[in-house]
């Protein structure tokens, strides 16, 4: 068999988007990976605070103030005091890709011991297609050593185009508060060596912490709502823009993978806090989720920015009657659209505004 | 791990095996007697000569079970000589329980296309031993089998199928789709099917993979198809569902179909692994998951385990292609099944989920070869899945039987006028449903 093209490292085409609050020194394990990248900081929090990035990275990095300076009165739809902040960083973005990390979260070894790299298999899963109309029971299908089984019909094995790699943790696992109250001590072990299409019609629950999209195919769709200062809640930001980019995706006719690659969350969040963040959530996602499964967008909406305000019309008529925070949601959802056809017109070459670019 | 059965339990399940060359059954200690009288039960092998054995011994408590039971011979214009006895429906399976024959609710069951079974059968002996399989062999193999001793087995052949279904019915047991009779001839609830050219495969600690007990464990914990984890299996040990996961669909349904994958030898269709002669797979994916509801799949008949109570007649050998063969490349009765599967599960609420457990599937087979037959299969899939994508069942159909016949009706109409291999399938499918009905009544004890 021929030899297997090395995955091309789209150095000038992907940016990483990282929220923080307190300093980048995670960013040392990562630096044989993201050095060749482009960052876009995001900080949150207390604007006055000085983050330290260590040396040898290209970045540009926002503060609060940098934030409203860029956005004005659009500002209201980024959230103050929540890592959903980062949204702001795929909006000033220029590249074609985004890739998102936490700040707790670290290389990560394979079972046989060697080091992931994140980033590569995340564009690998990006530059391939997706799957979505029929389930390959080897999981994806355009993986070395696999392909498509035994009554996938060939008219569906060209794909669509894939818009989101959402990768999965070691360690410590993405668990909502009351799980973590139960199994505190509970780690993820389990190495599955897989990547698959989430099926159209399927929602899932996309975590923030480790995710990768293609921002010119589905950028808009991934604001990250209104949470933490002044918000009722948090901790379900990376949710909602996953089931606003699934329902959109669905439409579209675009794919999302989850699976591979594995990183290393390194830090457990204090459950009790947590509990007070997600607890409206908790009770608010019982109507949300049937929201969005039945969510139906017209075929007049072709672009992601039409199907967002589409939906954002939906939210409002449908969920402000859960709570009055959804009519909020919803106008700032427009405001976030808004915000982003300003700062990315089509067809201009886009402007730099940043604060702090390293030399 | 598993205790191995014992000297006497071997030589009853002997004696079942033997038990049409027993002329006199009276020299058996009475417990013994009782214990082989329910194995026959159970095993569907009471015929009338054989009951008028028992009562012959004069023995108090098998005549009082043969009359608790209302056992009585029934005759059946369709079926010939050796007819099943049909039990009162008013049996108490709770006293059945309190005489201690419930061992195992699992069946295996093999379809038998190689004669030869040794090699298959001892490899398959730690995981299989403790359980009974039911062989079909394939009527269109003319030798005999050859099975090792020490297992719990009934055997079907040929003849035996004839005599249940008739010599010209619509169902046609033959190559893959003879284990169709083992799943009709089961009483059991759960059943595992491997196929025969198929071994234990090792996982990624190389320990060998009991696929049996993977099966099980998936059918009887919780499927979760509406909603995706991120984690996969949330009932597995080391995970759980995570955040975001909607607390009220946590608790999951009923799993009715349980799809395992193969090592070495992938299931790929004959242009694929012509292709890629050299290909195997040896990624092993330490994963089950849900297969998410109106979510269509390639079920693959090579290593399954179902239900047989929730969906026993959903799975059925109806879809026969014109130049079908004896290599799983050459057919897609299971992807049609599999597909109908799905479509009734999704109807009435039950999981389907797909991953551990693997076998290791021997090399066989010559993909060029099977390609310069047979194209059907493939050009078909394009019409077929469509179809399976937008069928919807009425509220009216609430049991698996009910669903398969509307199913048959749908595809009479909708894929009937484009190849009469739908037009027999739909056909086959609607005679499938009478003849599961007929005999499971006069098989299952009721509960």
């Amino acid at each position: 068999m021929a030899g297997i093209a090395p995955t091309p490292v789209l150095k000038d085409e992907l940016d990483i988007v990282i929220p923080t609050i307190r300093n980048l020194d995670f960013l040392e394990m990562w630096r044989p990976f993201f050095q060749p990248y482009h960052l876009i900081i995001v900080q949150d929090g207390d604007p006055s605070k000085i983050i330290k990035v260590p040396e040898g990275f290209d970045y540009e990095l926002y503060n609060r103030n940098d934030i409203n300076r860029i956005l004005g009165p659009k500002a209201s739809c980024i959230s103050f005091k929540d890592s959903a902040c980062r949204c702001f960083g795929y909006m000033v973005s220029k590249k074609k890709y985004i890739y998102t990390i936490d700040d707790d979260c670290f290389v990560a070894k394979d079972p046989s011991g060697k080091d992931i790299n994140a980033l590569e298999q995340h564009i690998k899963n990006l530059l391939s297609p997706a799957t979505p109309y029929f389930f390959n029971t080897l999981y994806d299908p355009y993986r070395d050593g696999t392909d498509f089984v035994r009554g996938y019909p060939f008219s569906l094995r060209e794909g669509v185009s894939t818009a989101v790699s959402h990768g999965l943790w070691l360690n410590i696992p993405d668990y909502d508060a009351p799980t973590q109250l139960v199994k505190p001590r509970e780690r993820n072990t389990r190495y599955v060596d897989a990547v698959m299409t989430i099926p159209k019609g399927t929602l899932f629950p996309m975590c923030g912490m480790n995710l990768a999209f293609n921002r010119e195919l589905i950028g808009p769709a991934m604001y990250f709502g209104l949470m933490g200062d002044g918000q009722p809640i948090g901790r379900y930001d990376d949710m909602w823009a996953g089931w606003c980019t699934k329902v959109i995706c669905d439409h579209l006719g675009l794919g999302i993978k989850t699976g591979l690659p594995y990183i290393w969350h390194s830090k457990a969040s204090n459950p009790f806090v947590n509990l007070k963040k997600e607890y409206k959530g908790i009770y608010w996602q019982e109507e949300i989720i049937p929201f969005f499964q039945s969510a139906s967008l017209p075929k007049e909406c072709t672009t992601v920015q039409q199907c967002y305000i589409e939906l954002s019309k939906q939210v409002k008529a449908k969920l402000a009657n859960v709570d009055p925070y959804f009519t909020k949601l919803a106008d700032a959802m427009v405001t976030w659209i808004e915000a982003w056809d300003e700062l990315n017109p089509s067809g201009e070459a886009p402007v730099e505004k940043s604060n702090g670019k390293a030399k | 791990m598993r205790k191995p059965p014992t000297l006497v339990s071997l030589a009853i399940d002997t004696a079942l095996l033997n038990l049409s060359h027993i002329s006199d059954l009276s020299f058996l200690p009475e417990h013994i007697l009782l214990d082989l009288f329910l194995r026959t039960l159970r095993a569907g092998k009471l015929t009338e000569k054989i009951l008028k054995l028992f009562v012959a011994t004069g023995k108090d408590e098998v005549l009082s079970l043969i009359s608790e039971l209302n056992i009585q011979p029934v005759l059946t214009p369709e079926y010939k000589s050796n007819f099943c006895l049909r039990l009162s429906a008013s049996l108490n399976v709770g006293k059945m329980a309190q005489v201690n024959i419930r061992d195992d609710e699992v069946d295996i069951v093999i379809g038998a296309l190689h004669s030869d079974l040794t090699s298959f059968m001892e490899e398959w002996r730690a995981v299989f031993s403790r359980f009974h399989l039911i062989i079909v062999k394939d009527p269109d193999l003319k030798e005999d089998l050859k099975i090792p001793g020490g297992f719990n087995l009934d055997i079907y052949k040929r003849s035996d199928i004839e005599h249940v279904v008739g010599s010209s019915s619509t169902v046609v047991f033959s190559g893959y789709s003879c284990r169709y009779f083992g799943y009709l001839m089961s009483c059991k609830k759960y059943i595992v099917s491997i196929d025969d050219d198929c071994i234990p495969a090792k996982d990624d600690m190389g320990e060998l993979i009991d696929a049996v007990a993977q099966h099980i464990t998936n059918l009887t914990t919780p499927a979760t198809p509406f909603f995706f984890n991120t984690l996969y299996d949330p009932f597995r040990k080391g995970a759980d569902f995570v955040r975001g996961y909607p607390f009220s669909l946590r608790s999951g349904v009923h799993c009715a179909l349980s799809c395992g994958l193969w090592l070495n030898l992938a299931d790929y269709d004959a242009p694929t692994q012509a292709l890629k002669p050299g290909q195997r797979n040896s990624r092993f994916v330490d994963a089950v998951l849900s297969v998410p509801v109106r979510v269509m799949l390639p079920v693959s008949g090579i290593n399954i385990g179902f239900d047989r109570e929730l969906v026993g007649p959903a799975l059925l050998p109806a879809f026969r292609l014109a130049k079908e063969g004896k290599f799983r490349w050459e057919t897609v009765e299971d992807i049609w099944s599999g597909m109908c599967v799905k479509v009734i599960c999704d109807h009435l609420g039950f999981g389907v989920k797909s991953g551990l457990p693997y076998v290791w599937r021997k090399e066989r087979g010559d993909a060029v070869e099977s390609l310069k037959k047979e194209w059907e299969g493939i050009k078909m899939m394009e019409e077929v899945v469509p179809f399976f994508q937008s069928m919807r069942l009425s509220q009216a159909a609430v049991t698996a039987e009910d669903c398969v016949i509307e199913m048959a009706a749908a595809v009479k109409e909708r894929l009937g006028p484009l190849d009469p291999t739908f037009a027999r399938a739909a056909e086959t499918m609607v005679e499938w449903v009478r003849l599961w009905k007929v005999v499971t009544a006069q098989m299952s004890i009721a509960a």
